[in-house]
């Protein structure tokens, strides 16, 4: 951080975006991938785009209060557009580009919106669709004006040309643009983003530009971002991390954005630019790691031998290494130095990561052998967690104190404790002003002392970590009192590849027991190279060695839960694997494929007895429809194993 | 379609063209003619002479009989490479493009007969040679753009899948600046989706940039929705010629189409 918090005059976004123009106009602030070429615009230049751009929404009939709807890939103007927006005391609300006209135009009604601002032909032609039915809508601004030559409607106006409009408004007032922002205060809306609305309809979240600017300020500090930084900004500009990410903590921290050319070209542009700071969800790192092995088993057989050869070192030391813990011997530094001229680096390098100091991801759990494997060749990924209403920080991960399993550290000024149903409740700064027209939802969100609550349920660790172990209110309780939390059980289960889906039950009763799904490609695949022949899933799920492959990965799960005294009496006493995969046709599993615990329960309520029963196997019959609607039974003698426990240790397996 | 197009007067007259390869007669006393502008369809059953007749066009064949008026001016004898300079670019039925060469260099080859610079200085990357490329460069990213390719431009064309190639197949024509765009069945053996992005971009290059397109296609349904005019091939002879509607109601078209018994 350069500006001292204390003596900082700007406290609203477009204040901030004025003081980078004039303190360091020069310095690069945005570059977009165009016609093959990085074009760059310094902040000067962003700072005269957005007047331009404020002064002709201005003109076109844009006022102080309203809101500005924006919809597009990610786009230098479309950021403009919001900062524009933000200048004129309006509030910014950018929608997810791919959603379907319907869906936008539920937010688009709710919003009040008057005016958008759009990519290009393929949104317009989503807005006109549902124009009638939104009366309020008033102008179409689009940026890239192909294929929009033959649309002769009046209210639609190309982005270039708005600031035409602006530049002539300019010259005529030239006090115009400073005396709206003038007007602004830290306390007005700033942003409003709308929630995915898995749970009802979508509800507009309303950020102050104090709240957004305090949650930018920690996380800069936190791992000291500034000007020389870069980031690509690739994700949803709906989301509340990229508002975040490539808008907020750029203007604050006063680094650069690097917009890639289309969603297509992401990995390219990311070697080209090289980003120091970067955030993917969980599946984008999952997929570069089955990239990078699909193409290693293609390799020869030296650079194939190198590979294994070093990652087995890295997987001992990197991360040791990484987080500068002493203790690595002196002979495994070495082979990780030779490994990191060999490999590592080439293969960060392939990767575009060669540059970045500070890497998040958060969104899903993510897969320990995952994250590990990141952070053993060298790369600092680290997770956080938080939620479109606290301005997307909560925790943090601090450098050099990485737990896979927990999301770090309360992030600077925010305040976490643990309710007493184990929910998570949060103060901060960084904190909604409320949802949009909605004070009666805004009011549930807070319990009678202010705290905020998130809804999830998580505990600290020895180290005042917070660790996430379930939605707050799929939490239970084992006969003992001991906290039971099924997701997080299940999640440690499913991190096996062997495994895909797992329910356990466990609250009420004396022990935990669980149902497994083996995923069919991954154990399918296995048994094919033992020379295990099957004739399916239910055949294949009942087999011995199947079992004992399974046995295995809960006795794992089992040795980690002891690690930890807080679920330590979660362990997996007993376990089937259930003679049919679980389905959302058959009502088992969302359409979003979480599991739908208690109909399973019920569905399946003869082997949950013959678990707790003490039984070693089981009949069942079971009715399965088929895609076709047909429908159909299984039945089967589903075995029933015990898996061993183990005694609670006091210490931390990571 | 659109209120911007304008469809001027005729570009290309096709006259009386009969051709014949030995017994084979391929084409038989065909005439339409093509307006400035306008999206103008070849339809017919297999071996109806379409690609035969595209190939009358830009010259690769030459007619026995009748003429091909382009631009007002009669010519007998044209080769290729005359009809390319006459602002005369095709694709093909069976993709042509250099396999191993990165969609990029595909595309650039397009550019050749706008570039001036001698071998030599080529060679040399002299200054002249340096700026044209550039500015060769330049267009063809325009291209790119265009046609929505920046995920592939350093990628083999050998490599992608075959949707794909046909879309870069169409960049590289595009290059080419051309005045008349010829495709010989753009859609085959697309899927649906594949399909429908190939007719947003015949359609956006029609309108962006006023090029007049002939196009041979198979499928029929693309074909009424994309096109101003269709004219229909069977055995070689022309058998109807007119608006999608008029084309679709005919009975010959049809008979030609569906099959009739004898």
């Amino acid at each position: 951080m350069h500006a001292d918090a204390a003596t900082d005059p700007a406290d609203t976004f477009p204040r901030l975006l004025l003081q980078h123009a004039s303190s360091r106009g020069d310095g690069i602030a945005m570059r977009e991938k165009d016609l093959g070429i990085w074009q760059s615009w310094t902040w000067r230049a962003v700072a005269d785009e957005v007047r331009d751009l404020a002064c002709g929404l201005s003109a076109l009939g844009f006022r102080r209060g309203q809101n500005l709807a924006i919809i597009g890939d990610n786009r230098p103007q479309l950021y403009w557009a919001m900062a524009a927006a933000q200048s004129l005391g309006g509030v910014p609300v950018p929608l997810y580009q791919d959603a379907v006209a319907d869906e936008m135009a539920y937010i688009l009604d709710d919003a009040d919106v008057r005016f958008a601002v759009v990519e290009d032909q393929e949104q317009v032609d989503k807005l006109l669709e549902i124009k009638d039915r939104l009366p309020g809508l008033e102008v179409i601004v689009y940026d890239d004006p192909r294929g929009m030559r033959s649309y002769g409607q009046g209210f639609l106006h190309e982005l270039a040309r708005v600031q035409d409009l602006g530049r002539e408004l300019h010259g005529d007032h030239p006090g115009l643009f400073q005396r709206e922002i003038d007007q602004g205060a830290a306390g007005d809306v700033a942003i409003m983003l709308y929630t995915s609305g898995t749970t009802g309809k979508p509800k507009g979240v309303c950020h102050t530009h104090g709240a957004m600017i305090a949650a930018a300020r920690g996380g800069c500090t936190f791992d000291r971002l500034g000007p020389g930084d870069e980031i690509l900004s690739y994700l949803p500009m709906a989301w509340v991390g990229d508002n975040l990410f490539s808008y907020a903590q750029a203007l604050v921290g006063g680094f650069t954005i690097n917009c890639p050319e289309s969603g297509d070209t992401v990995m390219t542009d990311m070697r080209e630019i090289g980003p120091t700071y970067y955030f993917a969800p969980p599946r984008v790192f999952e997929n570069l790691l089955t990239q990078v092995m699909i193409r290693m088993e293609d390799a020869g057989r030296i650079k194939r031998w190198l590979f294994h050869r070093f990652l087995g070192v890295a997987r001992r030391c990197g991360a040791d290494i990484l987080d500068r813990k002493p203790g690595v011997p002196a002979a495994d530094r070495l082979l990780y130095a030779i490994g990191d001229l060999l490999v590592f680096g080439p293969l960060r390098n392939v990767l575009g990561m060669s540059r970045i100091r500070v890497a998040y991801t958060a969104g899903a759990a993510i897969g320990p052998d995952l994250f590990r494997f990141y952070r053993s060749i060298g790369l600092n990924l680290k997770q956080f967690y938080g939620s479109t209403e606290t301005c997307a920080y909560v925790c943090l991960q601090p450098d050099g104190e990485i737990k896979y399993d927990t999301v770090g550290l309360p992030a600077p000024g925010v305040e976490v404790r643990i309710g007493e149903n184990g929910e998570v409740l949060v103060k901060s700064a960084a904190m909604l002003a409320g949802y949009y027209k909605r004070p009666d939802a805004t009011a549930e969100l807070f319990d009678a002392a202010g705290w905020f609550r998130t809804g999830d349920a998580g505990f600290f660790d020895q180290d005042g970590h917070l660790k996430i172990i379930d939605r707050a209110k799929d939490l239970g309780r084992l006969a003992n009192g001991a906290v039971f939390a099924p997701n997080y059980i299940e999640n440690k289960l499913k991190f096996f590849q062997h495994v895909k889906e797992a329910v356990a039950f466990g609250h009420d009763r004396a022990q935990v027991c669980a149902f497994i799904n083996i995923d069919l490609g991954a154990v399918g695949n296995w048994a094919e190279r033992r020379g295990l022949a099957y004739a399916g899933y239910t055949d294949l799920a009942g087999k011995d060695e199947v079992y004992a492959l399974i046995q295995e990965c809960v006795e794992q799960v089992n040795a980690q839960l002891a690690a930890d005294p807080m679920v330590a009496d979660s362990q997996i006493h007993r376990f089937l694997v259930l003679h049919k995969e679980l389905d959302p046709d058959d009502d088992e599993l969302t359409r979003t494929r979480k599991v739908r615990r208690g109909f399973i329960a019920d569905k399946y309520a003869l082997l949950v007895d013959a678990l707790y029963a003490g039984r070693s196997s089981c009949h069942i019959e079971t009715e399965v429809k088929f895609e076709d609607g047909r429908r159909g039974r299984i039945a089967a003698d589903v075995k029933i194993r015990d898996a061993r426990v183990f005694p609670i240790r006091h210490e931390q397996a990571a | 379609m659109s209120s911007a197009r304008s469809i001027g007067e005729v570009l290309l007259a096709v006259e009386n063209v009969s051709l014949a390869f030995g017994g084979v007669k391929a084409l038989t006393d065909v005439s339409f003619d093509v307006r400035q502008g306008e999206i103008r369809a070849i339809i017919g059953p297999n071996g109806a002479g379409k690609s035969s007749m595209l190939n009358v066009v830009n010259g690769v064949y030459h007619p026995q009989q009748g003429a091909v008026r382009y631009r007002g001016e009669a010519r007998r004898q044209v080769d290729p490479h005359r009809a390319a300079r006459q602002g005369i670019a095709r694709t093909f039925q069976n993709i042509a493009l250099f396999k191993g060469m990165s969609v990029l260099d595909n595309i650039m080859t397009g550019r050749n007969l706008k570039m001036r610079a001698g071998l030599l200085e080529q060679a040399l990357w002299l200054g002249r040679s340096r700026r044209e490329e550039l500015a060769h460069r330049e267009q063809v990213e325009h291209i790119i753009d265009f046609l929505q390719i920046e995920h592939i431009r350093k990628t083999p064309v050998g490599r992608l899948p075959y949707g794909l190639q046909k879309r870069v197949e169409l960049a590289r024509a595009l290059a080419a600046e051309p005045v008349l765009l010829l495709l010989d069945e753009p859609m085959a053996g697309m899927n649906v989706e594949e399909k429908q992005d190939m007719c947003r971009f015949i359609l956006d290059v029609n309108e962006e940039f006023g090029t007049t397109i002939v196009l041979i296609e198979h499928d029929m349904g693309v074909v009424m929705d994309i096109s101003d005019r269709i004219v229909v091939l069977e055995y070689g002879r022309k058998i109807a010629d007119g608006l999608p509607d008029e084309v679709r109601n005919d009975s010959k078209v049809i008979d030609a189409y569906l099959g009739v018994s004898h």
